[in-house]
C-alpha cells in the first residue's frame, strides 16, 4: 500500500514539476514587461514566488518527514505535547516580517502607478458593448477619434475557416502612441463596466459608466501590444480586444498628420456602420 | 468514563411519521442534517454539470457547444449554485448533525425553524435551475451580478436574485439556530474553551453569517428595485453609483469565503488529532486564529476591487489588511503540522483528504498572498490566475474538507464503514485530476487569459485542453463518491461505537453507531 502511495506522490510531483518547467521556459508567465510598472510587478511576482517556495519546502519538508517517520505502522508511539508559547510566538512573528518585506516594494509601485501627472499625451478610452472608442484629447494628435473593433471574422470563431495568428486579438483601428512618451489614459464606459487591459504595460483599469479613472504608461520599444477587456460586460465580452501600436516619434507624427487629414471623421462613421452591420 | 448510552426502549416513546411526511415535517436535527447533505450533494452535481459545460466549450478555441450568452449563464449559475447550493448547505448539514452530538445536546435549539430553513432551499434551487428555461435565459452577469450588467438581463436574472434572497434567509435562520444551540445547550462542564474545534469554527462562522447576509440582502433588494421599479441606486445616469454595489457586495462577499472555509478548518482540526493519536497542538491559538480571521475578513473586501480604482491610501490599506490574514492562517497550518509531528499516524480516507486539504489549501493561500499585492493583483485580477486561486481554496479547500468530514462521520451516521479501498481511489483520483484541472490555470492567468470568456486566443490552447481533461476527470470521480456514500448507507461492515482509535469527542465516546434517532436526552457530564 505504501508503495502505491509513494508512486502516487511521485507522479503528482512529476506533473507539477513538468508544468513548472514548461512555465519557466515558455510564454506561460507574465508577458515581457514593457513599462517600468510592469517590470516592477514582474520582479515582485518572482520574489513572491521564491518566498512561497521556501516556506512551502519548509512546511511540507517537516510534514513529509513526519508522515514518513511518525506513523503507527512503523511502531511510532505518539507523544502528548500540545502547546508551546515560544514556538507559537515565533511562527506568528516571522510571517509578519516576511509580509512587511513583501509589501515594501509593492507600496512604492502603487504610489508610482497613481502618478499620472505631466503626461505628454492623454487618450480617453470608452468601453461600449462591444468595442472600444478612443479620443485623443491632449498632446500631439489631439482631436483624433475612432472606434476599435474586433477584426477576427465570424467564420474563424465558428470554426468555418482556419484561425489566424492573432485570433481574437486583432482590431480594425489600433491605438497608436509614440515610443518614450508618457501616455495618460482615461477610462470610462457608455453602458456597463468594462476594463482596459494591456498585460505588457501592467495597466488594467475598470472603465465604469459615470466615472473617469486614469492610468499611465511609457513604452520604449516600438511594437504591437495586445490585451483584452477584463471585466464581464455581456455576451461579446471575449470579443473586444485592445491593440496598442507603439511607433517611433517621427512615424507617430506622420500617423497624426494622415489622420488629421481624413481619417478621424470617417473612421467614426465606418465603425458605426460596421457595428450596426455586426448587430444585424 | 466513557459510557455508551443504552438507547433501547427510548425510541418507542417517540414515534415519528414515516415516508415523505417524515422528511417534510421533521424537526429532528439528524433528519434535517441528512436532508441538507443530500441536497448539497445534488447541487454539487448540478453545479458540476455546468462546470463540465464550461470546460467542454473551453476545450478548444472557437465556439463549439455553448453560445456566448449561454456560456455566461453557465459560469454565473455554476458559481451561485456551488457557493449557495453546495458548499454552504453542506456545512449547515454538518452543523445539524454534529453540533448537538459534539456538545451533548438533544437537538438544535429551534427545531421548527430548522425545518423551515431547510425547506427554503429546494425552492431557491428550483428558481435557479428553471431560470435556464425562461425567455431570455438564466442570469448571465456573473455570480457577483455587478450592475449595470445585471440590470440588463431578462426574467432569469430576477429569479436568480429572488433565489439569492431566499438562500440568504435560510442561512440567517440556520445561523441563529446554531448560535443559540451552541451558547445555551452545551453539556454541563463543557465550557467554551473545551468545545471541539468544529463547534468553535461554526460558532464564529454563524456570527459572520448573521453579520453579512443582511448586507447582501440589501444589495439584492436594490438591484431588484433598480430592475423592476425604476430606482437608480446603481445607475450612474440616474445619479446612482455602480461602484457602491461592489463595495456592498464584497462587504458580504469576502466574509462569505471565510464562511465557507472556517468550518473546513474545524473539520480538519478534528481529523488531524484523531488520526495522529495526539491532542490538537495550540487549541487556544486555533480559537484565537479563527476569531481573528473572521474579524479581519470584514476589513479586506476592497481587495476584490483593486482595478475598480481607489485612492492610494485605500489600495494600500486593503493590501496590508489582506496580507495580515496570512498570519492567523499560517498559525493554523503550523498548528496542524505540529499536531502531526511525533504522532502515531494512520492514513484512512478522512486523514488523506485532510492532508490533501492542507497541501492544496496552502498553495491557494500562497496565491492569495500574491493576489493581495496590489501591482500583481492588478495584473491577475479577472484572469484565470484568480480562478485557479479560489478553486484551490474552495475545491481543494472547502470541498476536500467536506469529503474528509463525510468519510470521518459516515460510520457514526450510518452505522456502517464506508469502502476504504474505493475511498482511497476517490482521494487519489480527486487529488490528481484537481491539480491537472487547476494548476495550469495559474499559467493561463499570468499569460493574460481573462476569465469569463467563451473563446480564447491561440496561445492559451494547450493548457486549456489539459485543464478541461483534468476537469472531466475530477467531475467523473465525484460519481464514485456518490456511489461510496450510497453503498455505505445501504450496508457494509458494522462500525464500532468508537470507530476511530484516536477520537475523543462526545459522539464517539458516548453514543453508539449509528447514533440513535434521539440522543443525549440526558446530557453527559464533561470533565
Amino acid at each position: 500500500m505504501s508503495g502505491s502511495k509513494l508512486m502516487a506522490m511521485l507522479s503528482s510531483v512529476l506533473i507539477l514539476g513538468f508544468y513548472s518547467s514548461v512555465a519557466v521556459s515558455s510564454k506561460y508567465n507574465f508577458q515581457d514587461p514593457q513599462t517600468p510598472i510592469a517590470q516592477q510587478t514582474y520582479d515582485q511576482h518572482i520574489m513572491a514566488l521564491w518566498i512561497c517556495l521556501v516556506i512551502f519546502i519548509g512546511v511540507f519538508g517537516v510534514m513529509g518527514y513526519s508522515i514518513l517517520k511518525h506513523r503507527k505502522s512503523v511502531g511510532y508511539k505518539a507523544a502528548n505535547f500540545h502547546h508551546s508559547t515560544i514556538v507559537e510566538f515565533i511562527w506568528t512573528a516571522i510571517p509578519v516580517l516576511i509580509l512587511v518585506a513583501m509589501s515594501w516594494p509593492a507600496t512604492k509601485t502603487v504610489i508610482e502607478m497613481k502618478d499620472t501627472s505631466e503626461s505628454d499625451i492623454t487618450i480617453k478610452a470608452t468601453g461600449y458593448q462591444w468595442m472600444w472608442g478612443y479620443d485623443y484629447i491632449q498632446g500631439e494628435g489631439e482631436g483624433i477619434s475612432f472606434y476599435s473593433q474586433l477584426l477576427t471574422s465570424q467564420d474563424q470563431i465558428r470554426n468555418q475557416s482556419p484561425k489566424g495568428e492573432n485570433y481574437l486579438l486583432e482590431v480594425n483601428n489600433r491605438v497608436v502612441v509614440p515610443a518614450g512618451k508618457k501616455i495618460r489614459i482615461l477610462m470610462t464606459a457608455n453602458d456597463v463596466i468594462h476594463a482596459w487591459w494591456v498585460p505588457a504595460f501592467g495597466v488594467k483599469q475598470d472603465a465604469i459608466p459615470g466615472y473617469i479613472r486614469d492610468a499611465w504608461f511609457t513604452v520604449e520599444k516600438p511594437g504591437v501590444y495586445r490585451g483584452q477587456c477584463a471585466e464581464l460586460c455581456g455576451k461579446e465580452h471575449g470579443f473586444m480586444p485592445i491593440v496598442v501600436e507603439v511607433m517611433e516619434p517621427e512615424k507617430y507624427t506622420q500617423w497624426v498628420a494622415e489622420n488629421h487629414k481624413s481619417a478621424s471623421a470617417s473612421a467614426v462613421k465606418t465603425a458605426f456602420v460596421e457595428n450596426e452591420a455586426a448587430k444585424n | 468514563m466513557a459510557v455508551i448510552q443504552d438507547v433501547h426502549g427510548h425510541d418507542h416513546g417517540h414515534d415519528h411519521p414515516t415516508g415523505i411526511m417524515r422528511w417534510l415535517t421533521t424537526t429532528n436535527h439528524k433528519d434535517i442534517g441528512t436532508m441538507y447533505l443530500c441536497f448539497s450533494l445534488a447541487m454539487l452535481f448540478v453545479g458540476g454539470f455546468l462546470a463540465m459545460g464550461i470546460r467542454a466549450e473551453l476545450f478548444m478555441p472557437g465556439i463549439q457547444i455553448l453560445e456566448p450568452e449561454v456560456f455566461n449563464s453557465f459560469t454565473t449559475l455554476h458559481g451561485l449554485i456551488m457557493v449557495f447550493g453546495a458548499v454552504m448547505p453542506a456545512w449547515v448539514g454538518f452543523a445539524n448533525w454534529q453540533i448537538p452530538l459534539m456538545i451533548g445536546a438533544p437537538d438544535m435549539a429551534f427545531a421548527r425553524l430548522n425545518n423551515w430553513s431547510f425547506w427554503l432551499l429546494p425552492v431557491a434551487a428550483l428558481l435557479l435551475i428553471t431560470s435556464f428555461f425562461v425567455p431570455g435565459g438564466a442570469a448571465a452577469g456573473g455570480w457577483t451580478f455587478y450592475p449595470p450588467l445585471s440590470t440588463q438581463g431578462g426574467m432569469g436574472t430576477d429569479m436568480m436574485l429572488f433565489a439569492v434572497h431566499i438562500l440568504g434567509m435560510s442561512s440567517i435562520m440556520g445561523s441563529i439556530n446554531i448560535i443559540t444551540t451552541i451558547l445555551n445547550m452545551r453539556a454541563p462542564g463543557m465550557t467554551l474553551m473545551k468545545m471541539p474545534m468544529f463547534v468553535w469554527t461554526w460558532l464564529i462562522t454563524a456570527y459572520l453569517l448573521v453579520l453579512v447576509m443582511p448586507v447582501l440582502a440589501g444589495a439584492v433588494t436594490m438591484v431588484l428595485t433598480d430592475r423592476n421599479f425604476g430606482t437608480s441606486f446603481f445607475n450612474a445616469a440616474g445619479g446612482g453609483d455602480p461602484v457602491m454595489f461592489q463595495h456592498i457586495f464584497w462587504f458580504f462577499g469576502h466574509p462569505e469565503v471565510y464562511i465557507m472555509i472556517l468550518p473546513a478548518f474545524g473539520v480538519i482540526s478534528e481529523i488531524i488529532p484523531t488520526f495522529s493519536r495526539k491532542p490538537l497542538f495550540g487549541y487556544s491559538s486555533m480559537v484565537y486564529a479563527t476569531a481573528s480571521i473572521a474579524l479581519l475578513s470584514c476589513f479586506v473586501w476592497a481587495h476584490h476591487m483593486f482595478t475598480a480604482g481607489m485612492p492610494v491610501v485605500g489600495q494600500l490599506f486593503f493590501q496590508y489588511a489582506t496580507m495580515l490574514i496570512a498570519v492567523p492562517t499560517g498559525v493554523k497550518v503550523f498548528n496542524w503540522t505540529a499536531t502531526m509531528w511525533r504522532g502515531a499516524m494512520t492514513f484512512e480516507v478522512p486523514m488523506l483528504f485532510s492532508i490533501g486539504f492542507i497541501f492544496l489549501f496552502v498553495i491557494g493561500g500562497f496565491s492569495g498572498v500574491v493576489c493581495a499585492i496590489v501591482p500583481i493583483d492588478i495584473q491577475v485580477q479577472d484572469t484565470y490566475y484568480v480562478i485557479a486561486h479560489f478553486h484551490y481554496v474552495l475545491v481543494s479547500g472547502a470541498l476536500f474538507a467536506l469529503f474528509a468530514g463525510a468519510y470521518y462521520w459516515l460510520p457514526k451516521w450510518t452505522g456502517h464503514m464506508y469502502d476504504e479501498t474505493l475511498g482511497k481511489w476517490h482521494f487519489w483520483l480527486s487529488m490528481i485530476f484537481f491539480n491537472v484541472a487547476f494548476f495550469v490555470q495559474h499559467f493561463l492567468g499570468l499569460a493574460g487569459m481573462p476569465r469569463r470568456i467563451p473563446d480564447y486566443a491561440l496561445q492559451f490552447a494547450d493548457f486549456n485542453m489539459i485543464s478541461s481533461i483534468g476537469a472531466f476527470g475530477f467531475g467523473l470521480t465525484q460519481l464514485l463518491f456518490a456511489y461510496i456514500v450510497i453503498k455505505c448507507v445501504k450496508g457494509g461492515e458494522k462500525a464500532a461505537d468508537k470507530t476511530w482509535e484516536g477520537a475523543t469527542t462526545l459522539e464517539w465516546t458516548h453514543l453508539p453507531s449509528p447514533a440513535p434517532y434521539h440522543s443525549f436526552e440526558h446530557p453527559p457530564v464533561v470533565k
